[in-house]
């Protein structure tokens, strides 16, 4: 794999306003994202893992940029508009039940440049294709076709843009588990052909053990621990994850004998909380909690790239091995 | 269906047509609506060619005849032949009612679409001057409208087709406002649509079924209200042949001459309710909710 950063988030915070006084003034902020800083390196796949509420949703926002943010930025290293596509979690709702396949393939291309209908059928025919379906189908309509399908169509669309990154928001988590493999598979496959970088949104690990190079575990807002897939699943170093990775079932263990703390509720996003965000439902708690933590390397780990935003990393880390 | 999905036709309506014809047959007054517009259709594409006379040949010495076999609906004080203008008045009266919907249909669904796309200070003042029209009652609007702008066909159809806007306007704004949240239009937004092109390709679209619903009812009331224009002298003018301004002459002599008033007006009501009945049916049709009534 190339180490070439191919899109480049620095300090990127987003915070919505909520309420208004009678001056028009907002009330609070919601902080959706805290300072997320993550260079996406071009041909890998990035998880991106965390609770429901823990910004990724709006970190896809501001990637698909229908949000700016608030504070940060997000660059490209080669600068190009339309390099950036999106596969949305319900195939039932991403697609226009009244528009034919072929117009929803192609949407990316006929809205910004001139088409005749020839030219895009032929465009919708080969992606089809490329995607596993049959190049007569694109006059049909999305209700004709199952969930996979759907989602083979929105892959089509994905691709018709020709982008360098696609966001996969949850792309499997709306389909019956035997579609899902296929799908992963149609995905790994396009990768390698197309030489394309992926940003795979998920809550599912074993998606995410079996199809990311790279995993970023998000918590309110930003990333805590970074790392290659292997080694922040097998060698978590921030509580957080291992309260992530706990909470996965697993057989042969009994649920309860994860950390004690899976019963905590994610704070409110309203008025952060000082120092470490993670500090109040963290069971290592010690002095030097209080400080904000920063995103770093730390002592004993086994790939140079694995950062966690916690002081006690290199401890916690023992403690697992 | 998601539950919070817009008020969307089950698509099943566009590709099976088969399933289309077996549901119409499933309801009896919508083939009964169905068959009254054809036959209204028929006649007005087919005017010159059924009726019997010159709509506007006078002849005085046929002044006021009763229904025969020469004229079958009559004769009226200048001796024209009441069917032959019945014919022709209602190639008229049927034209101002498609162009009122039209109009209104087309003007109110792109401003409510562009309304609830957009949302904020715009959605508030296109819906405040709506609820101003809305707020008097529409015919009185019409009226003054109608005299203000002076007693015409053309003027008429216009002041209809002003007071009905807000009806259309409302209800795509709330389908818009339905769509809009839809993933579709999010995506359409991220490959680089704009406004316009999400109105034109995905809210237009959506927005679509209640909104022809809505058109087709409106269409008998169009006519309906056209006519009492012409009734009460601010729409078609003498000597046009037009069923309300009929109705409206034929009114002087509706104790002795009850033909005169009489078959204008059942072409009134024939064609009106012919209109209620298809809305009705297209309604039920386009209605996922209301499967298996």
């Amino acid at each position: 794999m190339t180490h070439s950063p191919l899109l480049v988030l620095d300090g990127v915070s987003v915070r919505f306003p909520v309420g208004m006084d009678w001056l028009g003034r907002p009330i609070a902020h919601v902080h959706a994202l805290n300072g997320v800083d993550i260079a996406v390196e071009a041909g890998e796949v990035l998880g991106v893992v965390g609770e429901s509420g823990c910004g990724k949703s709006t970190l896809a926002n501001v990637l698909t940029r229908l949000v700016k943010p608030t504070a940060g930025s997000l660059a490209w290293t080669v600068g190009a508009r339309q390099r950036l596509q999106i596969v949305f979690q319900d195939p039932q709702s991403s697609l226009d039940p009244r528009l034919p396949v072929w117009r929803i393939i192609t949407e990316p291309v006929f809205l910004r440049e001139h088409r005749t209908v020839a030219d895009l059928k032929r465009l919708a025919g080969d992606l089809a294709e490329q995607v596993g379906l049959r190049r007569e189908q694109i006059g049909r309509y999305p209700h004709e076709f199952s969930g996979g399908q759907r989602q083979r169509i929105a892959i089509a669309r994905a691709l018709s843009a020709q982008p360098d990154v696609i966001v996969l928001d949850e792309p499997t988590s709306a389909l019956d588990v035997s579609v899902q493999a296929q799908i992963l598979n149609l995905l790994a496959d396009l990768r390698r052909a197309r030489g394309l970088t992926y940003i795979l949104i998920s809550h599912n690990i074993s998606v995410v053990r079996h199809f990311c190079d790279r995993i970023a575990v998000m918590y309110l807002g930003q990333i805590v621990e970074l790392g290659p897939a292997a080694d922040v699943l097998a060698r978590p170093a921030h509580p957080y994850t291992r309260l992530l990775l706990d909470a996965v079932p697993e057989i042969g263990r009994s649920l309860d004998a994860g950390l004690a703390i899976a019963d905590t509720e994610l704070p409110s996003n309203r008025r952060l909380p000082a120092g470490c965000f993670f500090r109040d439902r963290c069971p290592f708690v010690v002095d030097g909690c209080e400080r904000p933590q920063s995103l770093a390397p730390f002592a004993g780990l086994t790939a140079d790239n694995h950062l966690a935003r916690c002081h006690r990393a290199a401890d916690l880390v023992e403690d697992i091995v | 269906m998601s539950a919070a999905g817009p008020i969307v036709a089950a698509p099943v309506a566009i590709s099976d047509w088969g399933f289309l014809f077996y549901r119409i047959r499933k309801s009896p007054l919508t083939v009964l609506g169905i068959l009254m517009i054809l036959t209204v259709l028929v006649f007005v594409a087919f005017a010159p060619w059924l009726a019997t006379h010159d709509p506007n040949a006078i002849s005085l010495r046929a002044r006021l005849a009763p229904p025969s076999g020469a004229h079958w609906f009559g004769t009226d004080e200048v001796g024209r032949d009441l069917y032959s203008r019945v014919v022709f008045g209602g190639r008229l009266s049927v034209g101002v009612g498609f162009f009122v919907v039209v109009i209104a249909g087309g003007v109110g669904a792109v401003v409510g679409c562009l309304s609830g796309i957009l949302g904020g200070r715009v959605d508030t003042v296109l819906m405040r001057i709506m609820d101003v029209v809305l707020s008097v009652p529409s015919l009185v609007v019409t009226m003054a409208l109608a005299a203000a702008l002076g007693p015409s066909l053309f003027n008429a159809m216009l002041a209809m087709a002003i007071v009905r806007i807000p009806f259309y306007v409302r209800l795509a704004r709330g389908q818009a406002l339905v769509i809009r949240e839809m993933p579709y239009v999010k995506g359409a937004y991220i490959f680089g649509a704009s406004n316009w092109q999400v109105l034109r390709w995905h809210v237009a679209r959506n927005a679509m079924p209640p909104l022809i619903v809505q058109a087709t009812l409106d269409l008998g009331g169009a006519i309906l209200m056209a006519s009492a224009l012409s009734f009460i002298g601010l729409g078609a003018q003498q000597p046009t042949a037009e069923w309300g301004a009929m109705v409206s002459t034929g009114r002087n002599f509706i104790l002795d001459q009850w033909w005169y008033s009489a078959f204008p007006g059942f072409a009134i009501l024939f064609t009106a309710t012919g209109f209620n009945l298809l809305g009705d049916g297209v309604r039920d049709l386009l209605d996922p909710r209301q499967k298996g009534r």
